[in-house]
Parts: structure tokens; sequence; C-alpha cells
């Protein structure tokens, strides 16, 4: 298999390079895919949007070969896809580059690009480093990728790290990329590099299928967009010729079911207290999202939805609000006094309750019962003795008052949380956070992968809590968690990309925010 | 191993890539010969502790000591490079020749009387660490059981047959041909000797320069991203359970020869030693980073601290206190020098 070494731009008549034909797919009772029709040429971007939960991943899975479509077909190359168990033969054709890394860690920038690859002539087994290293320094070259290929490449950068994988499949002979929110964890300077790198990788006759939530970015880079909503195609065309209005129409669709276009929101919002949580100048950096320059206020009895996408930094704010991690620059206070920063069990003594993004990792202790994962954050207040000893009165208490506040299912509050259904072990969790009565209240995500009857059973609770107020930071990229905010402020990359005073709130409005487009007539902070 | 493109013509890409390797070839053995300054501080002290220290018979006797625990080493190493590992492989080091010899060693020498050919003893011995390896690959990698807890249990129940078998006893008298490996010596060097550095290089030069071994690595580095790749990681990580579990056979054979008999206890705590050697050796034990020159360098290093400590006029009482000290500070160097390039 001697690598394409001249990959000559043989873009003179654009051919499909990856093809779905009236492809649908189901898994149990969710259609993910219904019948979706779609081609990316040679020589193109065609760009992939939709809200999550449309079919993105799944199209990319029928694509790479990862899961066979219940109906239709997929062809590469003009060609019928391979059966999914010969893998080599998918590689040759089509490469994902996922958000989540896909290079081998101790191994080096090469052997990465030479992963599970003849170096020596076909049949041989032996690893020639000596060719494989200059074979993987020539596709740098040729590509124009800037890359010691003898780094380790658990050294590289997530840039560097997408650069190695699109070699990789180049390498191989791939001329179909799918490339999955390539910029959700690059700063900006890297977004422009990849935007090079994506035009240089069209002019050598390689099409790619760019998903993004970013809109700006399908405009700048991409040729045609396609977009998804519930499994089906509902646009597609070039991109000079779909508007900015009109794209996101189609991801949202008709009016859902619970209102027109504006989002359901508390009706009056009340008195304001004293500031509570203060956030000045605050600049993080994180691989899950940096944050850059961001200030944000919440007073008592206000709720402050941070909307932002996955890696816009918006969850990042919260880590730093509850300490789990050090700021690179700017201050947080609580109550007027400023935190110390990586300190989460300060940070939460100040007064702070906190409803972790990931419910499992850290969210409760499986084991133990649903009483004791409540009162876990209030150990001090029912052990009041000198021996330390936790009464279980006090406990049961406590435990049955959150219990009812937030309508959870359980037997008794002695089972394990573990045995729960995934809404009402998110509702332990809230309680856990509001058992101590705390002053703010960061809350992450509280509603992903969560029934309906819990959702609004959590967002009632904490709507409560407000009203009753407390201040509340509700860090969300789900529209219907709003519904119980007084403000919003969007993130967009890291930065404030602006602020909502007093609901209602247009839908459409805020989605364009929150991907990055900025029609006019958005409050600007 | 070295740059293979330094001062000979190649073209111009290729001797650009020559070039810059240099450097971080020259770490990455700086990285693996982090030992050999330790090595040479235990060589002074050992000559000063005692003067028999640096006589041949001595030198080939930590050699010789080395050896066994060395084809042991290197199994594990390559258990460990995948991202797994297997304690009950200091089982496999005593049950494995123990079953050979009971079944060619005559009764009264605690055999079992049957006398077979010593042939058929050692393909048994090797055949005992196909069967143990075959098995802990299976129900680890494919039956998804804790590493930890089931060749902990493994080794458990093979340790107790070895006790059980024997009852306490040791079989002895065994012929030439089982014991050969362990007690003759080829131009004045063991024979367990040659095979155990024959067995390092093979390795090394299999992980460096064979497909499989650097699938290995690619396996121990990132599950996801090999079997993405399209290795066949399942069948790779058994296959080296299987081949571990082997060279801890022989290893065990390598020791019967040595002493001439099988005891009871051949084996048992041999692991420690083992992870040991490995670990300051520079094998992670998070998999795909290691070696086999650094594993080597933990196996001369451990010997060299047994005969030194053996030699010396400390109490038997507290060699193992001490032993585990010297490991300790070993594993702390090897720290501080790794994770500065890291």
């Amino acid at each position: 298999m001697q690598v394409h070494s001249s990959a000559g731009p043989a873009n003179d008549q654009p051919v499909p390079v990856g093809e779905a034909e009236g492809v649908s797919k189901t898994f149990g009772e969710t259609r993910a895919l219904i019948d979706v029709s779609l081609n990316v040429l040679s020589g193109e971007c065609h760009g992939l949007v939709g809200r999550n939960g449309a079919g993105k991943s799944t199209l990319v899975t029928l694509l790479t070969g990862l899961a066979r479509p219940d109906r239709g077909t997929i062809r590469l190359s003009a060609q019928a896809a391979p059966s999914l168990a010969d893998r080599g033969a998918w590689l040759a054709k089509v490469a994902c580059v996922y958000q989540k890394s896909m290079v081998v860690p101790p191994l080096t920038v090469a052997e990465n690009v030479f992963l599970n690859r003849p170096t020596n002539g076909e049949r041989s087994p032996v690893v020639n480093w000596r060719r494989m290293r200059e074979r993987a320094h020539d596709v740098m070259l040729e590509w124009g990728f800037d890359i010691d290929v003898d780094q380790e490449a658990g050294r590289l950068t997530v840039e560097q790290r997408q650069i190695v994988e699109i070699a990789r499949a180049l390498s191989i002979g791939a001329r179909f990329l799918i490339l999955d929110e390539p910029t959700a964890s690059l700063e900006k300077a890297a977004v422009e590099r990849l935007f090079d790198r994506v035009r240089r990788l069209r002019e050598g006759g390689v099409g790619i299928l760019y998903i993004s939530h970013h809109l700006e970015e399908i405009y700048e880079i991409c040729d045609r967009v396609s977009v998804l909503r519930d499994g089906e195609l509902v646009l597609s065309g070039q991109v000079a010729k779909v508007s900015q209005e009109n794209l996101v129409a189609a991801m949202i669709g008709n009016a859902p079911p619970r209102s027109a276009s504006e989002i359901d929101a508390v009706d009056e919002v009340g008195a304001l207290g004293e500031r509570r949580l203060q956030v000045s100048h605050l600049s993080v950096r994180s691989r899950s999202g940096s944050v850059d320059d961001v200030s944000l206020e919440v007073r008592a009895g206000e709720c402050l939805g941070l909307l932002g996408l996955e890696g816009s930094g918006s969850s990042t704010v919260a880590d730093a609000v509850v300490g789990l991690i050090k700021p690179a620059a700017g201050t947080i206070s609580i109550n007027g006094k400023v935190v110390p920063p990586g300190k989460v069990d300060a940070v939460l003594r100040l007064g702070v309750g906190y409803v972790p993004q990931d419910r499992h990792a850290r969210g409760f202790a499986p084991q133990l019962g649903v009483g004791e994962n409540i009162t876990l954050s209030v150990l001090d207040r029912i052990s009041r003795n000198v021996l330390g000893v936790v009464s279980s009165e006090a406990r049961d208490r406590i435990a049955e008052e959150q219990a009812s506040k937030l309508q959870i299912v359980a037997r008794s509050l002695d089972q394990p949380v573990a045995s729960l259904s995934g809404g009402n072990q998110q509702k332990v969790v809230v309680g856990r956070a509001l058992a101590p009565n705390p002053s703010v209240l960061v809350v992450v995500n509280p509603t992903v992968g969560v029934d309906v009857a819990s959702k609004e059973a959590l967002l009632d609770a904490v709507g409560q809590a407000r009203t009753a107020g407390m201040a509340v930071l509700l860090v969300s990229d789900d529209f219907e968690d709003l519904r119980i905010c007084t403000r919003l402020q969007v993130m967009v990359r890291g930065k404030t990309a602006g602020e909502f005073e007093r609901p209602p709130w247009d839908r459409q409005r805020l989605i364009a925010a929150v991907e990055g487009l900025q029609p006019a007539g958005v409050d600007q902070g | 191993m070295t740059d293979t493109t330094a001062g000979r013509p190649a073209k111009k890409s290729g001797s650009e890539v020559g070039r810059r390797n240099w450097r971080l070839t020259i770490l990455s053995w700086f990285r693996e010969l982090t030992l050999v300054p330790v090595i040479v501080v235990l060589m002074i002290a050992g000559a000063i502790v005692n003067p028999v220290f640096f006589t041949t018979s001595n030198l080939i006797n930590v050699a010789e000591g080395g050896a066994a625990l060395g084809m042991v080493v290197v199994a594990e190493s390559l258990i460990l490079l995948t991202g797994k590992f297997d304690i009950s492989l200091q089982g496999t080091f005593g049950l494995a020749p123990l079953l050979g010899a009971w079944l060619i060693a005559p009764k009264a020498s605690e055999g079992l009387g049957t006398q077979w050919n010593p042939w058929v003893g050692l393909l048994v011995v090797l055949a005992v660490g196909l069967i143990v390896g075959t098995f802990n690959g299976f129900l680890v990698i494919k039956a998804n059981f804790n590493a930890f807890i089931f060749t902990l249990a493994m080794s458990i129940l093979l340790t107790g047959l070895q006790l059980g078998w024997l009852g306490g006893q040791t079989i002895y008298d065994l012929p030439a041909a089982f014991i050969y490996i362990g007690s003759e010596s080829w131009f004045g060097i063991p024979v367990s000797v040659w095979i155990t550095v024959a067995t390092f290089a093979v390795a090394a030069a299999f992980l460096r320069y064979h497909r499989v071994g650097r699938a290995m690595y690619a396996i121990g580095g990132s599950l996801e991203a090999a079997r993405a790749a399209g290795i066949k990681v399942d069948r790779i990580r058994i296959g080296v359970f299987m081949v571990a579990s082997v060279l801890a056979a022989v290893g065990g054979l390598m020791q019967a020869g040595r002493v001439t008999a099988v005891t009871a206890g051949q084996g048992s705590n041999l692991i420690f030693g083992v992870f040991a050697a490995a670990v300051i050796g520079g094998i992670s034990l998070e998999g795909g980073r290691g070696r086999m020159v650094g594993a080597l360098t933990g196996v001369i290093l451990l010997s060299l601290v047994t005969n030194i400590l053996t030699l010396s006029s400390i109490s038997s009482t507290w060699i193992d206190a001490v032993d585990g000290a010297i490991i300790l500070i070993a594993l702390g160097l090897a720290r501080i020098i790794g994770t500065e390039h890291v």
C-alpha cells in the first residue's frame, strides 16, 4: 500500500466521496434518522448542523461504518460501503476526527500516523522506523502541517492532536473527512489555522463533512450546508443562498409544544436582595472550555441563567465559582468575601450549594441511602454532640423535608441511590445542595438525562428556592431549563456574547446568540 | 534504536527527520538508563562492604539469581505494557516445574513414580504455563474480570495446589535434561543467564520492530484509539497473557535447576520483586510506557541489592527492611528523572 505521496489536486471534476441515500436508523423507540440523503463531494466542505439529538452523530456512525443503516445505502468514493467487519476498508475511505482525541499518548507522532499499518512492505510485520518517520514527515510536508514527527503524542496540544488524526487519515488514503465539532476546544488563533487547513484540504480534493454548533463557522468555511432536525433532513443547499434566519428556523422547526416562540418564564421577578455572588474579570484556562474575562453577578432572589454550548466555558465558570478549578485571573466573591481559589470545601462553607454537571462522578455516593446522601452536606448540623455521632432523627427530618419538596420517589430513605431512576438520583443531588439552605446555589445542567416529570419537579424546587431569596446561578444549554431564570447571560468561546434582561425572551434570538451569530437587536453586555 | 539515518547520505527530508530525532533519542535513552548511576554506586558499595563481591564467582552468582527473576520480569512487563497485570505469574513459576518434576522423578524422591522421559516433563512445564496463561487471559480480557482480584485468587490457588501436592516436601533427584538450563554453563556463564539475556533482547526487538509489539504499546496507551485503528486488541492481550505465563514457567524451571529440586515454597512472594524491578525500570503501571532495557536495569539493581545485603554484616532479619527501603529510594529517583521530561 504505497502511500499516496503525491495526492495531487485532482479536483477538475468533483466526485462524491461519501454519500448516504435514503438512510433510516432506529434505536429502540427512537427514530434517530428518517430517510436522510446527503452527499459530500471531493473538494467540498459540507456543513452539518442541528440541535443536540437531531441525529448528527447517528449519521456519522453510519458514514464511518460503526453501525449499519436499517434502510438506505451508504456509498464511499461512489462504491458500495464495505462490510462493517472490514475496518481496514472503512479506514481507507473515511475518517472522523471526534472531539475526543484518538491518538495514543505514549507513541510518537509518526507512530500514530502509521498506527497498525505496515511500514516495511505490505506483508512484512517489521516496523521500519526510518521509512515510517520519513513518510510521516512527507505527509506533514505535503499538507503543510508543522509538527515534529518524533515528538511524543502525549505532549501535543489539542490542535496538534487533531492534525495527527487528519494526517493519519490522509496517509491511509482517505479522501472523506468528518470533523465533529473541531473548534470546540480550540482558541481563536487555532481556529483560524484550522480554517486554513480545511481550505488546503479542499484544494487537495478532500471532501469534508463539517459538524459545528457555531453557525458563523459554517458561513465562513463551508460550501453547502445541511440541517438535521429530529432525524430528518430539513434543509440542504448552498451556504451563500441560505440566510441565517432560515438556517436557525430550520434548526428549531415549528413552534415548540410549550409555547409559540417565546420561552416560558417566571411571571414576576420580585424584589432583588443584596449581591450574593460576584465574579469579576474571570479568566480560566481549561481543556473543557476556557473562560476569557467574564464578569457576572447574582443577587438574592435572582436566578441568572448562564447559557452556552459545550466548550463555551459556561460550565468552567461554575467550576471556578465552587473552587474546582483555579482561575488564571479575576476574582470571585460570595457574600462580599473573596473566595480562596481552588478550595472546594472552603467555598461550600461560605454558603454555596452545588449541583455538579456529572451526577455520576461527583453527585452522590451510590451505595448510600437517599437520606444519607441528602444529608452529606449537613453532617455537622445533624451530629451536634460531643462525640460527633450522627443523630438519625435529625437526619431523617432534614431528608424527609427535601424528599417531599422534590417529590423523590423511593421505597424508603434507606434505599441506595444507585437503584433509583436517573430523575430521582438527580433530585437527591439537588436535595443535598439545598439541605444546608445555602445563600448561593450553583446548578450545572440539572435536567440532562432526566424524565419530563422529574424535570418539572427539579426546576420547580430550584425556582422555589429562588423565590425564597436564594441566589441561583444556573448553567445550562437546555432552553427548557431557562423558565426559572430571571436574567440570562450568553457565553460563546469563553466570552460573554450577550445579556438578556427580564423575560420573556425570544427563542430565535437566543439561539442565534448561543450559536455565535449576532443578529441585530441583542442587548449587548 | 539508535539513529539509523545519521552519518549516512539520505534524501533531503530524511536527513532532516534524522537530525531532529537525535535530541529526542538521547533524551529517551537517558530516561531508560536512569538506574545506571545507581547500579554503579551499588557496585562500589558492594566492593567496600565485602571484597568477595568483585570475584567472578560472586558476579556469576548474582547473574544466575537474576536470571529466573528476569524471566518473570519480562513476562510481567509485557502484560503491564498492554495495560493489565498478572499476579499469578509467581504461582506458575512454582507450579509448572513442580508438575513436570513430579511426573519424571522417582517415587523415592517425592515424584509420582511414573518416571516419564525428562523431555516430556519439560513439555509439561511449558504446557502448564500455556494453560494458566490462556485461562487468565480469557477471563480477564473476554469475561472482563478485574485483573487484580482474579489473578490474586489464581495465585493463591496455584500456590496452594503446589503446597498441597507436595505436602510440604521437596522433589529432588531430577534428571539432567530437566535441570540443564538451571545448572549448566556455556563459556563459563550459566545457561539461564544466556537465555534470560536473549529473552530480554528478543522481547526488546519485538516491541520495537514488530507491528504487534507496537500495537501492544498502542493498546496500553489508549485502548479505544487502538481499537479504532483496527488493531485486534483482545487477541493481542490474551496472547500476551499466554506468552507471559510460559516465560514464567521457564523462569521456574531455571530456579528448579539451580537448586536441583522443586520446593513447596518456590515462587512465593516473588511477584513483589517482579513488580518492583519492572516499575523502577520505567515500565508504567498504567500501560503503554517503558522499555525492556529499563526493566533489565531494574532486575540488575534488585539482584545486586540482594547480593550485597547477603554479603554485608547486616543481620538477616533486617535484610527485608533494607531491601524495601532501597526499592522505595529507587522508585523516588525513577519518578524524579522520569517525570521531568514527560
